[in-house]
């Protein structure tokens, strides 16, 4: 018989589910080790480079699938360090969402306002600020001036950018090199470690087995450094609670994968994916229109011509976030910038009289690229993504060294979700091309199917075992002790930028880890202030959560 | 033995003729026949497309060779099918024109195909290396004036080879925020 370690929490993925169940078990006494699939990088080790083997192909993961590719972190930090650190709150309507069942998706339990504490948890540990209109890149101004030129309101949204480290650079899906994005490698995962937390890279779980004491074993594999197709040793760790937040797109494929040793999942494993209704629109524009038209000019003197600059998403407009209007048609819409390396193969060209996303005119759609303005639509799509047979090992079967690989995720897109698509692409169009501003084509879906983002819904909770996988605790359906809280969890689509939801929902879910914990013996108590020590926001959430808190 | 133009030099033209079929650039040198030369300025070739594809990281070289073949197989096919007179001297994609090389990737890459997967991560790899150069250090690659970044207008770093801008912002609010704004500054 082989010999295992053993802790009390093994917690699978180091992202936001990950990272803030880490801190918090291990702040309240508890041994907890994190496995993380890949490598453990900081500071400078962020590079501004496309080179493969750099930062950029290290820390992500790329997977094409059937009809629809996912886009996730891949590092120590998980999302939060590859992610453009937009942290709006969800809309009140999203929290009501019925879906294609015509039953309320989200637990009963959970609602904006109760969901209100745990998202204050997170703006205070982040933490999250208000983003002032002088510090908005000119490609978020453009974008604001364009909605308020056609009517429409926009918003500066709330970020985790400390904006006076802030460059500019636009590299911060590399990794942000000036510790200016608040990642979760400056609050919640350094404090976990003073807590005692353990963090393993380039540890990648495969499965999960039971053990005789009503625990579980988790069996890894160790991955070379920059080879992650190689696998240079693996072992296992005895745990009395899991904490599973491998991402949407990697947590259901590790839970079906352990079905033999496991026994039957619940029916939402890996069903009801949603890519969170996302689409992208690029839009071309006419230089001398932004100067005509909306009187913008850098001090330079040009217009624009500056997609390059800026920190991602700065600018939205949530106009069509309306309660009042039918599900599927609610939608915002947010500038963005999607760097070199992927961030040009799907745009299409206007008017073309060829092909749409190569050949000579893409070309010369790719000389006026400084002139480019892409808008992120975050919809309400129908839950329509199934994971098929896991693959060997890993979320996918790697293609390259680093981030490239083929999953087993078929998303055929329902005339719900296409509605919405088509709606939103209208939206933009009406917003942009007005007075002639400027061009706009959607992002093809003919070359890797749609795209997203942010993949949610995968192992959801919910109150209806048919069509959710964890209780409204995150705790799975039939498998006492193994908790989800990352994106997999989130039950629907959030038509905003979903991290600080999932943050939300797993400071939510803390509590109730603690006392599934306290129940299998492990002396732990729930109520550590926020990583810096700030005791703000727990003031509040305390008298929600007395059962957690005994010694 | 190899097949007709199942040679090393073959199926570089090959795959040249396939890159620059996805972003084109003008010839090189006056015959270059891997070139279609509809477009001004180097292109996915003068980008390094032929190295991104042959580097270890990427995963695509060890099936370069059969889609080199597969892609000439294609041709063959698509001559035919057309009654298109084949120059012998070259192969058969790339004695193709343009507008030919066109269609047939077109129907390559269509979801249609089963075997779409494999040309769309050939048109990735060279979109890559166009839009990123990803077989390079970026900044060594704007040094050397790389065409695709210096085509898309992309910025230099400043002296340490990281990018910083100064200005950034046109300073002002520049649209009225949505009436129900909450006071956390998200949507209600």
């Amino acid at each position: 018989m082989t010999s295992s370690e053993n802790t009390d929490v093994l917690v699978i993925g180091s992202g936001f589910g990950g990272a803030i169940a880490a801190y918090h078990l291990a702040a309240g006494g508890a041994r907890v080790v994190v496995l993380e699939r890949g490598p453990w990088l900081s500071g400078e080790d962020f590079q501004h480079d496309f080179k493969f083997g750099s930062s950029s192909t290290r820390i992500f993961d790329f997977v094409i699938g059937d009809g629809m590719s996912v886009l996730s972190g891949n590092c120590v930090g998980g999302g939060s360090v590859v992610y453009f650190a937009a942290m709006p709150r969800a809309p009140r309507f999203v929290f009501d969402r019925k879906g294609r069942f015509n039953r309320r998706m989200w637990p009963a339990a959970v609602s904006r306002d109760t969901l209100e504490p745990w998202y204050d948890r997170v703006a205070e540990a982040l933490p999250v600020t208000q983003t002032a209109w002088d510090t908005v890149p000119f490609a978020g101004g453009l974008f604001g001036a364009a909605c308020d030129h056609a009517g429409r309101t926009a918003n500066a949204v709330p970020a985790a950018v400390d904006t006076a480290k802030c460059t500019n650079c636009n590299w911060m899906m590399s990794g942000c090199r000036f510790d200016a994005k608040r990642s979760l490698l400056l609050n919640y995962l350094p404090a976990a470690l003073a807590h005692g937390a353990q963090i393993r890279p380039l540890h990648e779980v495969q499965h999960l087995s039971r053990t005789d004491d009503g625990g579980y074993r988790v069996h890894y594999t160790v991955l070379d450094d920059v080879d992650y197709r190689v696998e240079v040793g693996g072992g296992t760790i005895d745990a009395k609670i899991v904490v599973l937040a491998a991402g949407a797109g990697a947590t259901p494929v590790i839970l079906q994968r352990s079905e033999p040793t496991l026994g039957a999942m619940p029916h939402a494993v890996g069903r009801y994916f949603s890519g969170n209704g996302e689409r992208l629109n690029t839009a071309i524009f006419d230089e001398d229109r932004i100067r005509d038209v909306l009187g913008l000019s850098r001090p330079d003197g040009v217009p624009y011509e500056a997609y390059q600059i800026g920190k991602g998403p700065c600018v939205a407009t949530w106009d069509k976030l309306d309660g009042s209007l039918p599900e599927y048609e609610r939608f915002s819409l947010e500038q963005l910038y999607f760097p070199p390396g992927f961030g040009t193969i799907l745009a299409q060209v206007p008017d073309a009289v060829g092909p749409t996303w190569f050949g000579a005119e893409k070309k010369e759609l790719l000389r006026r690229w400084q002139s480019w303005l892409t808008v992120f639509t975050m919809s309400e799509d129908d839950n329509e993504g199934v994971f098929g047979a896991p693959p060997s090992s890993g979320n996918s079967m790697r293609l390259s060294q680093q981030m490239l690989g083929r999953g087993s995720l078929r998303y055929e897109p329902t005339e719900n979700t296409l509605r919405g698509w088509a709606l939103s692409d209208a939206e933009v169009r009406d917003i942009l091309e007005r007075d002639g501003l400027a061009r706009v084509m959607p992002w093809t879906n003919d070359v890797v199917g749609a795209y997203t983002v942010h993949p949610l819904a995968s192992c959801r909770i919910g109150d209806d075992p048919a069509t959710s996988a964890l209780d409204d605790r995150h705790e799975l359906r039939d498998h006492p002790g193994i908790f989800v809280t990352d994106g997999s969890a989130v039950p629907a689509g959030l038509t905003v930028n979903p991290a600080m939801t999932i943050a939300a929902l797993a400071e939510r879910a803390v509590p109730g880890i603690v006392e599934a914990a306290r129940a299998r013996g492990v002396d732990v108590r729930y109520g550590a202030p926020a990583p810096d020590g700030a005791t703000s926001s727990r003031a509040a959430v305390l008298p929600l959560v007395s059962g957690a808190l005994r010694r | 033995m190899p097949r007709e133009f199942e040679t090393d030099q073959a199926r570089t033209m090959s795959l040249e003729a396939y890159a620059d079929t996805i972003l084109p650039g003008e010839r090189r040198w006056p015959g270059d026949r891997a070139i279609a030369g509809v477009s001004q300025g180097g292109g996915a070739v003068a980008s390094g497309a032929l190295e991104v594809l042959r580097s270890a990281e990427g995963g695509m070289a060890p099936a370069l060779d059969m889609l080199a073949d597969g892609l000439n197989e294609h041709a063959r096919a698509y001559v035919a099918e057309r009654g298109i007179e084949p120059d012998a001297e070259v192969p058969p994609f790339v004695s193709l024109d343009y507008p030919d090389r066109v269609l047939l990737v077109q129907r390559l890459t269509d979801r249609a195909n089963p075997e779409c997967d494999a040309w769309i991560s050939l048109a990735m790899f060279c979109t890559i290396a166009f839009d990123a150069g990803s077989h390079t250090n970026t900044v060594e690659a704007l040094a050397a004036g790389h065409v695709g970044l210096k085509t898309m207008g992309f910025r230099m770093p400043d002296s340490d080879g990281l990018w910083r801008f100064d200005t950034y912002s046109y300073g002002r609010q520049l649209a009225r925020p949505h009436p129900d704004t909450t006071p956390s500054g998200s949507p209600s």
